[in-house]
């Protein structure tokens, strides 16, 4: 049961997403996430499922939109432009309080951009992936075998909460290969008796919809939703902390650039320097609790990032001004080496020292 | 070598990719950690396609390798790319069929094979990759030896069985080469 397979990132998200109990996925290629969606064809039809290549991404979420109305779980996956086009579809989902797993296997951008790993959709993801006053859930695995994990439990959280859950990862995640242990398919899966399936005349009309022409009533959905968003804050962050304990140089980086962060604070370390890594596994909600804790004994944060800077945001807006926050990142699809993050955390070491 | 950071490079169509898959295989069949990452897009795309693959006994940082300990080449332009990113001490493992034109590097081991002529001597066609693979491991033993062959049991998918036994011949050929 535990035997480790090797398996693409790609893949292993169709494969748990599969395990975790979706039947339905609607997609339209794009690199790199491209493996996803074929694997999906391959093997969505031997389990009884539907994968359907839709005729433009936009076709595509809306009928992400109808299958989790109708109480099926359901995904669908594209890359950064991909998913500038899903966004309205995703606000309507999120309008509507029904869940999703939407992946984006990241390139860069903007426009057409790359299609070599990036991390520059973190706003898109985190603030404002479509319009109206709502959020979704990101979760931003950072090994193959996370990326399994991620996929097997975003649908659970998705239903539990009733929003659209993100799994953000990027071009190097998504094709690289590394072992994975695969979970047991799930059997048991929640009742939705809000779905849209049919009355069988035994109780009333359900209804799916984010129209609301009576703003009292909209201004009440918006402010039931928020108060689902604090229960969510106060239970699903996450992050994995690498040597932060007595860190005085706390680099934060999430994905893919998490993991050169720590070889850079492993190679920091060889040197006598107290480096140490917040890795937020969700981005949101941001894990504020863990950065909040370091921000009350570290000296210096170090935002890691493949972008120009997006969630160094976040955590100044958590060390409130009580640690200086800095920032290293390459952008357009190049990839930071541990050498040149550990040239950042010496060059802040001297800083720190003075 | 118990740490292998190496980068496979080549045309598209020799089997790189496939090369680097055996080679993370033999990684998995010893529960080490490892990773495989490919060029994908516009450099595939134009003819020539790379992996870098990783063993470790470690967590693996970046899977990108930028200065690997053993490179293994199957055509100029990926020599003349990757050559020189070679970690001083490392090892280069050169197909001289198709790579004519090498430079002088004294701190690093070069050992060229004609290994595409090799394979089709040996009623191998196709198989140069995996003799080059054989090569490297001589050089290296980045794994057991038996470990090797569990490989190429893990990696050569159930419809193509009949390649098993042509891909281990090909391994000893690298090794004895």
């Amino acid at each position: 049961m535990t035997e480790k397979v090797l398996m693409k990132g790609n893949e292993a998200l169709a494969e748990c997403a599969m395990r975790a109990g979706c039947r339905f996925f609607f997609g339209y290629p794009i690199t790199p996430q491209t493996e996803l969606a074929a694997y999906m064809s391959k093997c969505m039809p031997k389990i009884g499922g539907t994968y359907l290549q839709a005729e433009s991404e936009i076709a595509a979420i809306n009928m992400v939109y109808g299958a989790a109305a109708a109480g099926a779980r359901v995904m669908t996956s594209s890359s950064s432009p991909g998913i500038s086009l899903k966004s309205e579809g995703v606000s309507y989902m999120a309008g509507a309080d029904l869940p999703g797993v939407i992946i984006n296997v990241q390139r860069g951008g903007p426009g057409l951009g790359s299609i070599q790993p990036s991390q520059s959709d973190y706003w898109q993801a985190t603030r404002a992936l479509g319009h109206g006053d709502y959020h979704m859930i990101v979760f931003a695995p950072s090994t193959v075998q996370e990326m399994a994990d991620c996929a097997y439990n975003a649908f659970d959280v998705a239903d539990k909460y009733l929003t659209p859950v993100m799994i953000l990862a990027d071009g190097m995640l998504g094709q690289m290969m590394e072992p994975v242990v695969l979970p047991e398919p799930k059997t048991e899966l929640p009742e939705k008796p809000w779905a849209i399936n049919g009355t069988k005349c035994q109780r009333k009309h359900n209804i799916a919809n984010s129209l609301y022409l009576d703003p009292e009533l909209l201004e009440q959905k918006n402010i039931e939703r928020f108060e689902r968003y604090e229960i969510i804050k106060a239970n699903e962050q996450k992050a994995e902390e690498f040597m932060v304990e007595d860190a005085d140089i706390v680099l934060v980086a999430f994905g893919a650039s998490a993991r050169i962060a720590r070889s850079a604070v492993v190679s920091a370390r060889a040197r006598g320097i107290k480096a140490g890594l917040i890795r937020p596994i969700t981005l949101w909600p941001f894990p504020v609790d863990v950065v909040d804790a370091a921000a009350n004994h570290c000296k210096q944060f170090l935002s890691v990032e493949m972008n120009m800077g997006q969630m160094v945001e976040d955590v100044r807006l958590v060390s409130a001004g009580r640690v200086p926050v800095s920032f290293y990142g390459r952008a357009g699809g190049m990839i930071p080496t541990p050498a040149e993050v550990l040239a950042k955390i010496v060059e802040l070491n001297e800083q720190v020292g003075e | 070598m118990r740490e292998l950071q190496t980068v496979l490079a080549g045309f598209g169509g020799q089997g790189i990719l496939f090369a680097g898959k055996v080679i993370a295989s033999a990684g998995l069949v010893e529960d080490r950690e490892l990773s495989w990452l490919p060029s994908y897009g516009p450099e595939m795309r134009g003819g020539t396609a790379s992996c870098s693959v990783t063993l470790s006994d470690d967590p693996i940082g970046s899977p990108l390798v930028m200065n690997p300990n053993a490179l293994v080449v199957m055509n100029q332009p990926s020599y003349d790319k990757f050559i020189d990113t070679v970690a001083p001490g490392g090892v280069v493992v050169v197909d001289s069929t198709l790579v004519l034109s090498m430079k002088e590097r004294d701190d690093v081991t070069t050992v060229a094979l004609p290994a595409t002529e090799i394979a089709e001597k040996e009623g191998l066609k196709g198989l140069a990759n995996i003799v080059l693979v054989g090569k490297l491991w001589a050089l290296t033993q980045f794994c057991e030896r038996q470990n090797l062959d569990a490989a190429i049991d893990h990696v050569v998918p159930a419809k193509k069985q009949a390649m098993v036994a042509l891909n281990k011949q090909a391994l000893e050929i690298g090794i004895q080469a």
